[in-house]
């Protein structure tokens, strides 16, 4: 009521232009929180590694997917150069990345689905099994969640580029979904490592 | 039309129809109506936690005593505990930050209005799922239906073997579902406090709330999460049959202690800290005086979230670590008392020399700094670890954390209540009834929680349903359950003060208590929009400055 009258001036729309994007630092905050959760399974991971009773053990069943690790971590390359033609509002370069980054995505989960097929059907292996099964099936199966999410996330906004919603304003969003693909891109290192490199 | 629509709305709420106002409170997507919410479901939360407590107490109040049985004893002290820590203590917290920060920092409303209603909801959700445990889950025979594993179920009381029937289950589904809300309404207020703020109000001049917000919410994403990560692989365990926590099969039950404290104890953190704002808000105003030292009050909320986040093995020291793990975490846990000792200094720096007004928020920060005194100082008993191969699990440790979360943080809460009361309502408290359900519930704390600590000095440990005559511990436990008469009482003088206050109290302006932070300069209650005009700030105390244009803050900040 008593507030100092102020005119929206052209400071005002300095400072606003000085305050970080709304998107951006909550998508931080939401990798910080996921960071976390993938870490205690991480933990649990490592803990637990050479302490099943019974077998399978890892070095038995696993086999490092490297095709589909390829896949995945080249969509964030593809993901970042459709952001960038969107930016510089080149549409259709930016449908064609986008799109591929949707089909690599997709590889990779193919990959993770049969891999778990392999696993379930010719190696006896599930989550009830032993300790390795438990873990990697929740960490593997975490992982393959988020790019589950991810991957409705990329279909939402093709389907929108598809029906010509998606123009050059849009670049800021879609940019933070991209932070998210990326976040998921490098949880696989890890992934990929702590399962396939040190868990073997 | 969007101008005729806000008088429409403003002139026209009163005389709706019930529904049409309920559906309203149900839709709403406005910071302060969801903090109104948040306040109002942690207040029925708080005495349904309270009549558990009083259930517990009335079942200790001599030895051999009916009055439950001790299935019944061990589902009021999971409940006790859940219920106070996930649905009344952190709903309150986050129903005072939704309502003030955006008012505080110049904003219109939070950075997100949809999470965060979607937040709240979920975080009621939980709470109605944990409580319809009572109805909807077949338990063990004999053991009844409702969680009964204690607030931390530790492995491998949850297991299935131990645990039948689904009163476990809803345990984990309700945190896993009121933990997601955290975490969503974590971001918001993180994304609110870095982007939202009004022209001017650079991160060094916020008010203190809600620096010490943002910790909280820092400390919620880094906290929330592993608890949460840990519930998944409980449901892991029980659903699916995993066994990361099944000795039986290689699993370990220590690493269950592990993750749930990595949570448990920087969230005892998450709570104090936006006790600490409010009292950082309310001192300054009742002494006349700016805070004491505000730079270094923010470095040491912010070394306090970073320490918190190392010393959570203090709650295992009786399980077994080894030499070097127990010094590392004593070490880290008494390193927690020096920046906490600064923070009362500053308070009481700026107490000094200050013109005090004796005011109810007032009287309960002054409760705060005493008993967060006590608090911190059997803390640091507790934190070595040959104490507490003695006292773990004794009632010892039980007064120390009720000291913390009673005395520090339900006090500083009450003293928030009062405070902020003119400002949501519009109307004044009742300052005798105020100044009654303080002296209450100071008499009922020390009764209880004071005398608590004995029987725990003398070996009574917690989560007992009852005990043997002639230990020493029969008067004592007395006078413990005396004490929560009080405190019931006090609570009862509390609502009805509230209540009565909300109905026929003395209309009040924007700033009865002329203050300095920016939620003093709009109308109370605020109108849906906050500010007509954003406000532009120069200083700590933009109302100061507004007030006093001879001789403003900025000038010396």
């Amino acid at each position: 009521m008593n507030a100092q009258p102020v005119v929206i001036s052209d400071a005002n729309i300095t400072w606003e232009r000085e305050l970080p994007s709304r998107g951006r630092v909550a998508m931080y905050s939401l990798i910080s929180a996921e960071s976390a959760i993938f870490t205690i399974f991480v933990v649990a991971y490592l803990f637990y590694v050479g302490k099943s009773l019974t077998g399978p053990m890892p070095r038995d069943v696993l086999h490092a997917p490297i095709f589909f690790t390829v896949c995945l971590l080249s969509s964030s390359l593809t993901i970042h150069l459709a952001v960038k033609s969107l930016k510089l509002a080149k549409i259709g370069g930016f449908a064609l990345w986008w799109f591929l980054t949707l089909a690599l995505g997709a590889t990779f989960l193919a990959g993770t689905a049969r891999e778990w097929h392999r696993l379930i059907y010719n190696e006896g292996l599930t989550i009830q099994t032993n300790l390795f099964g438990t873990t990697y099936y929740s960490l593997v199966g975490l992982h393959a969640f988020h790019v589950t999410v991810g991957l409705l996330g990329i279909t939402t906004v093709l389907l929108f580029a598809l029906l010509g919603y998606v123009r050059q304003e849009q670049a800021e969003r879609v940019d933070v979904l991209a932070l998210y693909w990326h976040f998921v891109d490098a949880v696989w290192v890890v992934v990929f490592t702590v399962v396939y490199v040190i868990g073997r | 039309m969007a101008t005729d629509a806000i008088p429409t709305f403003r002139a026209g709420t009163a005389s709706l129809p019930l529904v049409v106002r309920l559906h309203e409170w149900v839709t709403t997507v406005d910071h302060k109506r969801l903090g109104i919410l948040y306040i109002v479901y942690a207040l029925v939360f708080l005495i349904i936690g309270g009549i558990e407590a009083a259930i517990m107490r009335i079942q200790l109040i001599r030895p051999h005593n009916n009055f439950v049985s001790p299935e019944v004893f061990n589902r009021m002290f999971t409940m006790h505990g859940t219920t106070m820590i996930f649905f009344v203590v952190m709903p309150m917290l986050f129903g005072f930050a939704n309502y003030l920060l955006p008012l505080m920092i110049g904003a219109r409303d939070m950075a997100f209005p949809r999470l965060n209603a979607f937040s709240f909801w979920l975080t009621a959700f939980g709470g109605i799922l944990l409580y319809f445990s009572f109805l909807g889950a077949n338990g063990l025979y004999g053991a009844g239906n409702a969680p009964d594993v204690g607030w931390f179920a530790y492995a491998p009381l949850t297991s299935k073997t131990f645990s039948l029937g689904h009163s476990t289950d809803f345990w984990t589904l309700s945190l896993l579902v009121s933990g997601f809300g955290s975490i969503g309404t974590a971001v918001n207020i993180i994304a609110t406090v870095f982007c939202m703020r009004c022209p001017g109000m650079t991160l060094a001049k916020m008010p203190l709330l809600a620096w010490l917000n943002l910790v909280m919410a820092v400390l919620v994403i880094l906290a929330v999460s592993p608890l949460s990560a840990a519930q998944i692989m409980l449901a892991v365990d029980r659903y699916l049959g995993g066994h990361f926590f099944d000795t039986q099969a290689g699993g370990s039950a220590v690493i269950w202690m592990h993750f749930f404290w990595i949570f448990g104890h920087p969230e005892v953190y998450v709570l104090v800290i936006p006790a600490f704002a409010f009292v950082s808000e309310i001192v300054p105003v009742f002494s006349r005086k700016a805070i004491f030292g505000y730079p270094v009050m923010v470095a040491a909320t912010v070394c306090i979230a970073f320490i918190s986040m190392s010393v959570w093995a203090h709650h295992m020291f009786t399980v077994g670590m080894n030499a070097n793990a127990n010094t590392f975490f004593v070490l880290s846990t008494m390193a927690i008392a020096v920046p906490t000792g600064i923070k009362i200094f500053n308070w009481l720096a700026t107490m000094w020399g200050g013109k005090i007004h004796f005011k109810t928020p007032m009287l309960f920060c002054i409760g705060f700094l005493f008993q967060f005194l006590i608090a911190g100082l059997t803390g640091i008993m507790l934190g070595a670890a040959p104490f507490t191969w003695h006292l773990g699990n004794s009632y010892f440790v039980v007064a120390h954390f009720h000291y913390v979360i009673v005395g520090a943080i339900l006090f500083a809460t009450f003293g928030a209540f009062y405070y902020w009361f003119p400002k949501m309502s519009g109307k004044m408290y009742n300052e005798t009834l105020g100044k009654l359900h303080f002296w209450l519930f100071v008499i009922g704390f020390h009764l209880t929680f004071d005398f608590m600590h004995i029987p725990g000095l003398l070996g009574m440990p917690r989560r007992i349903y009852t005990y043997e005559p002639g230990r020493g511990w029969d008067t004592l436990n007395l006078i413990v359950t005396i004490g929560v008469f009080f405190q019931a009482v006090g609570i009862l003088v509390f609502v009805a003060n509230l209540l009565w206050s909300y109905f026929h109290g003395e209309t009040v302006g924007s700033d009865p208590w002329d203050a300095w932070t920016l939620e003093w300069s709009t109308s109370s209650p605020p109108p849906a929009y906050n500010f007509a005009i954003i406000p532009e700030v120069r200083s700590r105390r933009p109302l100061w400055d507004l007030k006093h244009p001879e001789d403003p803050d900025w000038k010396y900040e």
